[in-house]
């Protein structure tokens, strides 16, 4: 067994590194075969790889929608704008 | 121009009024700040120095794009600028020193083991719920505000913008190490952080 597969299959820090690592960009051949037999035999990871997952899409779909300017910041923006073009 | 208030804006021959701008697009430049700061006072700033940006530049406009793609870009370079102050910052910042202290306990340093104070556990909530999505979305952005000011820069950057991580570690100073262990110190923390307050 090589070195870097005996050193992943029981590190859950490597393990949760590669998760992140493959949800962000890529990761190599040999990576995918690593963290795909530590997966196999530890459910915590497992476990963390699921709400990994659920945080990025909490994060991304995040609704702008709910977010609403006060009306005394609109008004007060005005005010700014209105006297900004009145100096010129 | 229909709502032109007959300030000099015709007689300027400009192809935008300022004076809709508030009206027209403020709410929607501040939701587009929120998704991508998550801090309502700093995005607000940002609204307002667009609008201010907007008029130095108004001769400029030419009426190409819409306002509203024109008054986002604006508004897109003052984030960038935000997210690369707030990263300069946070190099100096006593605070990620902490956190990496912090860091260093999610796992036993010799066999890389969960320590069990940090081994994640079921959240125990179903998925598809709506109500419990929104409430733990509320409790990932108090997480948020936690995180050191370049981790957050990071993480959104490279979730809510889905830049290259090239492009990030360009923009920040970063290398692609320093880029990957960050992302994974940013969910490791967003994580356990959301383990202790969800229940």
């Amino acid at each position: 067994m090589g070195n870097a597969l005996k050193n992943i299959i029981y590190n859950c820090n490597q393990a949760t590194f590669l998760i992140e690592k493959k949800l962000a960009g890529k990761i190599t051949t040999a990576e995918t075969l690593q963290l795909r037999i530590h997966l196999a035999g530890c459910s915590v990871c497992k476990i963390y790889q699921q709400q990994s997952i659920l945080i990025n899409s909490l994060f991304v779909g995040f609704d702008s929608g709910d977010f609403k300017l006060d009306k005394s910041f609109k008004k007060s923006l005005t005010e700014r704008i209105e006297k900004e073009i009145n100096k010129n | 121009m229909q709502n032109d208030t007959g300030l000099d804006i015709a007689a300027k021959n400009l192809h935008t009024n300022p004076l809709t701008w508030v009206e027209k697009y403020s709410d929607y430049l501040y939701g587009f700040a929120m998704v991508r700061l998550r801090d309502s006072d700093v995005a607000k700033d940002l609204v307002q120095d667009t609008f201010l940006a907007g008029l130095q530049q108004l001769e400029r406009f030419e009426g190409n794009s819409h306002e509203k793609t024109w008054l986002t870009a604006i508004l897109k370079n003052k984030i960038a600028d935000f997210y690369r102050k707030n990263a300069s910052k946070s190099l100096k910042d006593l605070k990620i020193t902490e956190t990496e202290s912090e860091q260093q306990d999610f796992f036993d340093a010799e066999t890389g083991h969960w320590n069990e104070k940090y081994r994640p556990q079921a959240f125990g909530l179903e998925v598809d719920n709506p109500l419990l999505m929104k409430e733990l979305g509320v409790i990932l952005n108090e997480c948020l505000t936690k995180l050191p000011g370049l981790w957050f820069s990071v993480f959104s950057m490279k979730h809510i913008d889905d830049l290259a991580s090239e492009l990030i570690c360009t923009e920040l100073k970063l290398t692609a190490s320093n880029f990957w262990v960050i992302m994974h110190r940013t969910k490791l923390n967003l994580r356990a952080c959301l383990q202790k307050n969800w229940n």
